[in-house]
Parts: structure tokens; sequence; C-alpha cells
């Protein structure tokens, strides 16, 4: 299992192939990348800066990655994410899951996500072109996206 | 007993983080959100909405009613947007 909150960019092949390369157990690699997106639609976005609870971060990502590999038979997985200053269409986080099968891979990765984004304490602020700077608000969907996964699957 | 500050959070109150010797008066978080609220403006300020603010003690996310004593590390933040 690899956890990283860093500055620095990532490959993900680079991160794909490390987790595969040594165990031929593993038949199925999920990866999701989220990016710096622009909401504005008008590229308004100059940066985007995430700001994080050193220590709780990583508390908090390590507790979801292994809540996961409770609910689902995983080789490996995998979460990076960047903090700092970023810019429209960088890379921000990364979430590999590595399974025997697809759907473990599958379901997994989206769990990862989904929890990710509501238990780990990162917070975005925006700054656009006029120089005006904002946080970022929580949106509830995000909140029903990580509450479907309250209960493990029966 | 440590208090950190995240995000808009860290921006009202003009600190990251802050030591406190705990008043024997303070029990809980409530507690101590209510006594930063009244102690001076940026409290009052950054503490006026509770229902916008998260907690975390030791690093775990906390209720409002979770006990506190002097050798906790607390943190105030919005709701997280990570991802």
């Amino acid at each position: 299992m690899k956890i990283s909150v860093q500055h620095d960019d990532f490959d993900v092949s680079t991160e794909s192939l490390r987790l595969t390369e040594s165990n031929p157990a593993i038949g199925a690699v999920v990866s999701f990348v989220g990016h710096v997106r622009d909401t504005s639609h008008n590229q308004n976005l100059v940066d985007m800066t995430l700001e994080h609870y050193p220590g709780m971060t990583e508390k908090q990502l390590s507790e979801i990655a292994v809540e996961a590999q409770k609910r689902w038979h995983l080789e490996d997985l995998t979460i990076i994410h960047r903090v700092g200053a970023l810019k429209p269409t960088e890379q921000i986080v990364l979430v590999i899951t590595a399974s025997s099968h697809r759907q473990d891979a599958f379901e997994a990765a989206q769990f990862l996500m989904d929890w990710l984004k509501t238990k780990a304490p990162f917070w975005k602020k925006e700054t656009t072109k006029d120089g005006q700077s904002q946080w970022v608000e929580a949106l509830d969907s995000d909140n029903d996206a990580a509450n479907k996964w309250i209960n493990p699957k029966t | 007993m440590k208090i950190c500050y995240f995000a808009w959070m860290r921006e009202k109150m003009d600190m990251a983080e802050e030591e406190l010797t705990l008043p024997t008066t303070i029990k809980t978080v409530a507690d101590l959100m209510d006594f930063l609220k009244k102690r001076d403006e940026k409290g009052a300020h950054a503490f006026d909405d509770s229902s916008l603010l998260r907690v975390a003690v030791n690093q775990s996310f906390a209720n409002f009613d979770h006990p506190l004593s002097d050798s906790d590390e607390v943190a105030f933040f919005p709701p997280v947007t990570g991802g």
C-alpha cells in the first residue's frame, strides 16, 4: 500500500507498474485521476491551492485504505494527493486499486474517492484572473456519494 | 492544549495554531468554541456559525460534545473539499 501527500506531480503508468510488476495475482487495475477544473467555464481560474492537515491527512487516508481492503479483495492500492498551488488541467489526486478481478478493483476505487472527498482534510482555494480568491464549498452531492458506502455490502 | 485552524478558519483567526492552557470550566469541544467565540472579535467572527464548522480531536473527526483534556490537539475547519 502506498499513501502519499506531496506537491510533486505523479505518473500514472509508473505508479500502476509499481503495483503490478512483481505480483502475478493481479488481473485488474483501476486508476482514477482527478484534475484541476475551471468551474467557471470562462477560463478564469489562475490556480487552485490545496491546503491540508499534516498528520491527520495521512491518518485518514490510511483508515480509508484499510476500510477498502476489508470490504474488497485487493492485492494492493495507491493513493497520491497533491497539495500546494496547482494550475488548471494539472493532476490533483490518484487512486489505483489492484485486484484479481475487475469488480473489486472498480468498486474499491470508487469507494476510495467518495470517502476521500468527505473524510480527508484537504481544502481548495481558487484564485481567478480578477485577483479574487475564494475557498471552494463542500457539495451535498459529495456527501450523498460518500453515504452510499456507509454500510458494507452484504 | 494545541488548537489548529485550517482554510478560512485560519484566515478568520489570523493564525494557524495556538497553545492554550485549558480553563477548568471547559469540558467539551462546545465549551471551547464558546470560550473562543467570546474571547475576542476574531473569535466572534470565526465561530459565529458553528454549523459551518467541523472539528477534529487528536486528528480524528469529533462531535461538539466530545470531552477535552489539556493534552488534546483540537482543530477547527470548514467541511473538507479535497479530491
